[in-house]
């Protein structure tokens, strides 16, 4: 809680700066159409244009917010929430990809971090591979990915969760493994006085110490899938999706869509890293580890 | 039939192999070996499944037809790597860790700053920063001015909150002990405080490391002069030419594991006092 005021003087300092980077970068638009109109600008009236241009250059943050409430709020108000110019509508389209390559990357990750730590020869010869994987750039492959499938007749949301989970496994694997691990040698004895079968000592003793691991890569894990939804929209040609519509965007100038496409990615993005902060606080609570 | 048969040889041979040699104390040698037969297996079944199965090379070019075209196109590729990596990502790269470091002992400088700063950056560690890549290639052009621009603010965040993590890694028997020897804040700083941050600081530099890349390729997506490896990878898929764009891949694979493997060989030069350095041989 102590840490309110200073958060809150921070974002109102971000507000400060991004108001005036929009007055000096759009200034020389405003300037051109004064000299064009052949009248010439006062501060005040320099501010107001700069800050209420159709295609500036940085829009001001009331633009942002007024571009994003027509589409989501005042549509939904009209009853075309789901319309294909709504933001809520492309926002699931780029959800329904993250989550479903989110729930295959974890399920990945966890099978494979599990045969990592009871299989001597997968942890010699498979976990050098997954660190050097994630030193390669996968997102610049993300177009191949998707025209390949596309060739073979997998097309629409699968593509997009592969790219999704192939970013997401990763920081699930790393963590498991070190979660499975963490039980102590102490603790590891203790099961086998108690005669447990490796099952058991599976069950009991290193899937639950593995928890606060796990929810921590979680989180990690549904960030980078949500990017790679995100850029995986790039190359399907602009149809939907936030991806879609920043890609439309940048062709047609209109910074306002980007922006607000942007701000839109940003919130899903801090809506499901808090639910699975939400989900872990509970599970750890019950736990008795919080 | 025969190249099948072959693919599933060579997985039981070499999943054997490695079965065989990981059973064995761990040395220098089989602690590189494994790794690299496995690797080696899963190219030749690729190769093999790719014959046997005979699937087209405009859906997956086998690995010797993407070797031929990397020795064939080396001048391409090296092309695009100066535009891509020396220019685009390294520039960025050096100039956000660089800007991130000295931010980062500012904030640590200021309580308040720290207090207000740091959740703001965990939180916008965790966006989708890469979506600013086209805002960003219309302020600064298509050249690899933008592309610098966005590593830099992609990897300013992950640098900015390890460092100032690092920076509060001293304990206060450690401060006061300066504190003893008569040290003021910058002598503190240089001696006690910023040695005891490498760690983190070199944790931050190789996660900035992969980020780098990443940033730099995908921003050349919207829009990029007639080079880089983002460009060639956007423009041979539309041409089919599946071939390059492996090439390319290789090349980025190869770049990224040597950046990464520079940073990793400095952090253990650097700080070999460490209890995660010093565990290991």
């Amino acid at each position: 809680m102590r840490n309110i005021v200073p958060v809150l003087t921070v974002v109102a300092a971000i507000f400060a700066i991004w108001y005036a980077a929009a007055v000096a970068l759009n200034a020389p638009w405003a300037y051109n159409k004064a000299e064009r109109a052949g009248v010439s600008l006062t501060t005040s009236e320099l501010i107001s244009d700069t800050w209420s241009q159709q295609k500036p250059k940085l829009p001001a943050p009331h633009q942002v917010g007024a571009e994003l409430w027509n589409t989501t709020g005042e549509m939904v108000a009209k009853g075309r929430g789901f319309s294909k110019r709504s933001l809520i509508y492309h926002s699931w389209v780029t959800f329904s990809a993250t989550g479903l390559g989110f729930l295959l990357g974890t399920a990945l990750g966890i099978a494979l971090a599990i045969g990592i730590v009871y299989n001597r020869t997968m942890d010699m010869s498979v976990m050098p591979w997954v660190i050097a994987s994630q030193t390669i750039p996968i997102l610049a492959i993300a177009p191949m990915i998707i025209v390949v499938l596309n060739a073979v007749g997998i097309s629409g949301l699968l593509p997009k969760a592969m790219i999704s989970m192939y970013l997401s496994f990763f920081p699930v694997v790393v963590g498991m493994v070190k979660g499975l691990r963490s039980p102590g040698p102490m603790q590891l004895d203790q099961m086998r006085t108690w005669n447990a079968t490796p099952t058991q000592t599976f069950w009991k003793l290193r899937l639950p110490s593995s928890m606060p691991y796990l929810f921590t890569s979680l989180k990690i894990g549904m960030a980078a899938s949500l990017v790679g939804a995100i850029v995986g929209e790039l190359p399907t040609g602009a149809v939907a999706g936030l991806g879609a519509r920043l890609l439309a965007g940048s062709y047609y100038g209109q910074t306002i869509q980007i922006w607000s496409a942007l701000i839109m990615a940003a919130t899903l993005a801090a809506c499901l890293v808090g639910l699975i902060g939400l989900v872990q606080r509970i599970v750890l609570k019950r736990m008795g580890m919080a | 039939m025969a190249w099948l048969a072959l693919a599933l040889a060579v997985w039981i041979g070499g999943w054997w192999l490695n079965h065989v040699l990981s059973h064995r104390p761990k040395t220098r040698v089989t602690r590189l070996a494994v790794p690299v037969i496995f690797g080696l297996t899963i190219v030749i079944i690729w190769e093999a499944l790719v014959r046997g199965l005979e699937i087209s090379p405009v859906l997956l070019p086998p690995p010797t037809q993407i070797a031929a075209t990397f020795a064939d196109k080396t001048h391409i590729l090296w092309q695009d790597f100066v535009q891509t990596v020396i220019k685009g990502a390294l520039t960025g790269y050096v100039l956000g860790c660089g800007a991130a470091f000295v931010m980062a002992i500012a904030v640590d400088r200021f309580d308040f700053l720290k207090r207000g700063l740091l959740p703001v950056g965990n939180f916008v560690a965790a966006l989708p920063i890469i979506g600013m890549a086209p805002i960003l290639v219309m302020w600064f052009g298509f050249d690899w001015q933008s592309k610098a621009a966005v590593v830099v603010v992609m990897v300013f965040f992950p640098m900015l909150v390890n460092t100032v993590e690092g920076l509060s890694d001293t304990d206060a028997m450690q401060r006061d002990l300066m504190r003893t020897y008569a040290a003021g804040y910058w002598k503190t700083l240089l001696k006690l405080r910023l040695p005891a941050a490498l760690p983190f600081i070199f944790n931050g530099l190789k996660i900035a490391s992969t980020l780098a890349l990443i940033g730099a390729i995908v921003a050349e997506f919207f829009g990029s002069p007639i080079k880089g490896m983002g460009f060639r990878i956007s423009t041979s898929v539309g041409q089919l030419a599946l071939d390059l764009v492996w090439a390319e891949i290789v090349v980025a694979a190869i770049v990224g594991s040597a950046f990464y493997g520079g940073i990793a060989l400095l952090e253990k030069a650097l700080t070999f006092w460490h209890p995660s350095q010093r565990g290991r041989s």
